[in-house]
């Protein structure tokens, strides 16, 4: 066991696990907050996605030990002060999930492309949802919520 | 209409609704919501029919020994039998709630309104509410099936576009999953899992397992049934992992590796006709010579591999044993039938476990869900007092769940002078879809759970009589829905094939539609006809000529508009011949890697009357988008050692990338009972896929998956 200091959803948060501990396990298991998923443990299929320093980064095969100093953001964090951002309300506005498991994957990789993304645009949000798998069949869905992002973006709103 | 059998099974008005405390209306089902959102279309049936407002309505997670049992969430039943009995259940508890209302009141029922659960009368200024008028007790009487119905017009929430229930929570990621619940001194646990299905233990390293049981890891053996727990998570998982490198197996003789296509062909088989949709015991006609004046008669074989389900979060169960009791949480689709399984397993009254629902990742069919349940028990029986969350692994996932089987479909047609079809043959091979775990002689029930198999007193896995039923099992839309002279229908169910099967989505439909609705074009070509005027020509059905021209009407399968470098295909099936109608028309282009691009897609379904139009369009476009990737990528690969397809690399599906633009067009028929929609496109998008890659580059694809090289192979064949 080693102690980690991580900082997630802007708090620093003390932790105990093996150094060798991926990240989603301390996540879920020691903080509680269950919205990354773990999918494939193999970084294959985006539903464990969190934000670590401004960047989507998976959390099911890196080590905690290795996110000392960075600050983390979960699907939790987005919500800062209880508002959905922008990306969650246009999920929320287009129903786009039907059992859920990849959402907060895909929410957080729309986010973190918008952050990072002066002029956003449809295809690089589909590309920023490479690696990210969903089985139900939500896609059209998914891409309805995109477009709805991207409008409001263009409006301003 | 068909009596309801959920209805029938139970008929108590307080199995289905209660009038609850705090303002709430509760609605149990036993149905369960796998992301079809059938809680979200219960809640909108009852809120129209009993005036109140949607938020009201609590839809309770199904529960044995609380939820009415509806057997197995499955069939595209959820709206045809659930959806159909609340709301006759609302109809009648709104019928009782209002005589009580008048009498309270002292006025004539026929001047009551109903305003959010208020009961006010036109007559008086007095009022009353439904929960003052339940007095928080049971209605202590039965749902009548004929309760009359609000009109149409005044319904306020059936018709519309929904919000989906439980969204906010998804997308705030707040735990909603099987796999995200947490209990006191809970422990994680994991499975051992052998090569394959027919490997046992032959030892088992004693010093691997001294050292985990020094580090507080619990290990659980019987027989070839091998686990570990431990309270920390990860710690289980790399137990679970260095004892699998600790363990020696045997074995056996490994998995059979022959072609699957061949194994189709030259197994045993039980053989039987199919008419009007049912097979009958009775020899199977022999082909006979095309019929005088045909003009031309076509061959074709089509062939769908081992298909899985590939859920994208691995099975998963929460157990605990305590004081002779099982308490499981599952995320299986038929509560009930796995717990007469798992009681005939441990030998336990069925009264001493109870089953739990929670949402596990969408599925649609038979995963691993119910074998976790068991995995989930036999942990927790050896851990007693210890609540046990149990998941599978995504390899696990991918190599024990029970595969759709492969198929392989024979189709022989003649068309006579003026282009029409003069005769038909089809038939169907392939492995059972009839392997869900429920009660039944010679412990069938637990023999089809899979840790069963490797137990120290170890079950065989069942050998399954063919499915008699109309459109069951392989035989599923055998029987097309088109007017056809002469039909010879015939369904093989094939004995000793290599791999695990259950059911995945739409059963032999999807199979059997690809092959008929691939062979109408084929015909349609031969008869010189446009490929929707040909299925036409052959239609009757009012309600099924509705979708095809309305899909047509969008993207014109013929294509005189397509753009330069692509192609057009159309498909339509009745889902088993009773439930939704579908067609589904594709443009797709290849690109020069041999890629197949899904460009645009026009979908048009009639369900019956229409309640949840967003959770409708959900699973009508779900569906094409599930079966495209199938019909794209899936093939499950194994070899002697085992199954190869073992994580998203080696068994992919379709990504974001290639997602059709959709326009969808839900007709709507007015006030005619719910036909059920989850499964009816899954079968037209193979052969629209199909049909339009053949109207692109000419080529003919008839054995699924259409991967790069399976369009190559055909260029150069």
């Amino acid at each position: 066991m080693g102690r980690f200091a991580v900082t997630v959803n802007g708090a620093v948060r003390e932790v105990e696990a093996d150094p060798d501990t991926p990240l989603i396990y301390v996540l879920r298991n020691r903080l509680g907050l269950m919205g990354a998923k773990l999918g494939c443990g193999l970084e294959q299929c985006g539903a464990c996605a969190v934000i670590a320093d401004g960047e989507k980064v998976l959390s099911c095969v890196r080590a905690v030990s290795e996110f000392e100093g960075s600050e983390i953001v979960t699907v939790e964090g987005l919500a800062g002060g209880g508002e959905l951002n922008p990306v969650q309300r246009a999920f929320l506005d287009e129903n786009a999930a039907q059992c859920g498991y990849c959402t907060s994957g895909l929410i957080v990789a729309l986010t973190g492309y918008l952050e990072t993304t002066p002029r956003p645009d449809r295809q690089g949000a589909i590309a920023a949802l490479d690696g990210h798998l969903c089985r139900c069949g939500a896609h059209p869905d998914v891409l309805r919520a995109i477009d709805r992002l991207l409008a409001e973006r263009a409006d301003g709103v | 209409m068909a009596s309801n059998p959920s209805l029938a099974n139970n008929p108590a008005l307080d199995d289905w609704l209660a009038i609850g405390p705090g303002g709430t209306v509760v609605v149990r089902s036993g149905k369960v919501d796998i992301g079809q959102r059938i809680s979200t279309a219960v809640a909108m049936l009852v809120a129209d029919e009993l005036d109140v407002d949607p938020g009201r309505v609590e839809t309770v997670r199904t529960e044995t020994g609380l939820s009415p049992d509806e057997g197995i969430t499955s069939g595209s039943y959820s709206m045809t039998q659930t959806g159909e009995a609340v709301r006759r259940a609302a109809a009648t508890a709104r019928r009782h709630l209002l005589d009580r209302a008048a009498r309270a009141l002292d006025v004539d029922p026929a001047t009551l309104e109903v305003d959010d659960g208020t009961v006010q009368s036109r007559a008086t200024n007095r009022q009353t509410d439904y929960w003052e008028l339940a007095e928080g007790k049971p209605f202590g009487i039965d749902v009548d099936p004929e309760a009359p119905l609000k009109p149409r017009a005044a319904l306020r929430h059936v018709g519309t576009a929904a919000a989906a229930r439980g969204m906010e929570d998804i997308v705030r990621g707040r735990p909603w999953f099987l796999q995200d619940m947490t209990r006191p001194g809970m422990l994680h646990a994991r499975v051992v899992r052998p090569p394959h299905y027919h490997a046992r233990i032959a030892s088992v390293g004693e010093a691997v397992l001294d050292r985990l049981a020094s580090e507080g890891v619990h290990a659980v053996r019987d027989g070839s049934f091998l686990a570990v727990a431990h309270d920390d998570e990860y710690r289980a998982a790399r137990a679970a992992e260095r004892l699998a490198a600790a363990v020696v197996w045997d074995n056996g003789d490994g998995l059979p590796s022959g072609d699957i296509y061949d194994s189709l062909r030259a197994n045993d088989r039980v053989s039987l006709p199919v008419i009007d949709g049912a097979p009958v015991e009775a020899p199977v006609p022999p082909p006979g010579e095309p019929p005088d004046g045909a003009t031309a008669t076509l061959e074709a074989r089509y062939e769908r591999p081992y298909q899985m389900h590939a859920s994208l979060g691995p099975s998963a169960a929460m157990a605990e044993f305590a004081e002779g009791r099982l308490t499981i949480v599952s995320h299986s689709q038929g509560i009930y039938f796995l717990r007469a399984a798992i009681a005939e397993t441990f030998d336990m009254a069925p009264d001493d476990i109870r089953i739990v629902h929670a949402p596990g990742a969408g599925c649609y069919g038979h995963n691993g869900a119910d074998d976790a349940a068991l995995d989930a028990a036999i942990v927790a029986r050896a851990l007693p007092g210890r609540p046990v969350l149990l998941k599978w692994t995504r390899e696990e996932e991918h190599a024990w769940e029970p595969y759709g089987t492969c198929m392989s479909m024979d189709l022989r047609a003649s068309l006579d002078a003026n282009g029409a079809i003069a005769a038909w043959s089809h038939e169907s091979f392939g492995d059972t879809f009839m392997m869900r775990p429920r009660s039944g002689p010679d412990r069938i029930g637990p023999a089809r759970l899979l840790s069963t198999r490797f137990l120290a007193d170890p079950l065989a896995p069942p050998v399954m009589g063919p499915a008699m039923g109309p459109h069951v099992g392989i035989h599923r839309n055998l029987d097309p829905l088109y007017d056809l002279p002469d039909k010879r229908l015939v369904k093989h169910l094939v004995r000793g094939m290599p791999l695990r099967v259950s059911a995945l989505r739409s059963l032999g439909a999807y199979a059997n539609v690809f092959a008929i609705e691939s062979f109408m074009d084929e015909l349609a070509e031969a008869a010189g006809v446009d490929p929707a005027e040909f299925r036409l020509k052959h239609l009757s059905d009012p309600r099924g000529r509705a979708v095809i021209e309305a899909a047509a009407e969008r993207l014109h399968p013929a294509g005189a508009d397509c753009p330069e470098g692509r192609g057009r295909g159309i498909a339509f099936s009745r889902y088993k011949n009773i439930a939704a109608y579908a067609a589904v028309v594709m443009e797709v282009s290849v690109t020069d890697a041999a890629e197949i691009r899904l460009e645009r897609c026009a979908v048009a379904a009639d369900a019956g009357e229409i309640v949840d139009r967003a959770g409708l369009a959900a699973q009508l476009e779900g569906g094409v988008v599930q079966a495209a990737s199938w019909t794209l990528h899936e093939a499950v690969a194994f070899d002697g050692g085992g199954i190869t397809s073992r994580d998203w690399e080696t068994y992919p599906i379709l990504g974001f990338d290639n997602v059709p633009e959709f326009e969808t067009i839900l007709v709507d028929p007015g006030r005619e009972p719910f036909l059920g929609a989850g499964e009816a496109t899954s079968g037209p998008t193979a052969a629209a896929i199909a049909n339009a890659v053949y109207a692109a580059t000419g080529l003919r694809l008839r054995r699924i998956p259409f991967t790069p090289d399976a369009v190559r192979a055909a260029a150069l064949a």
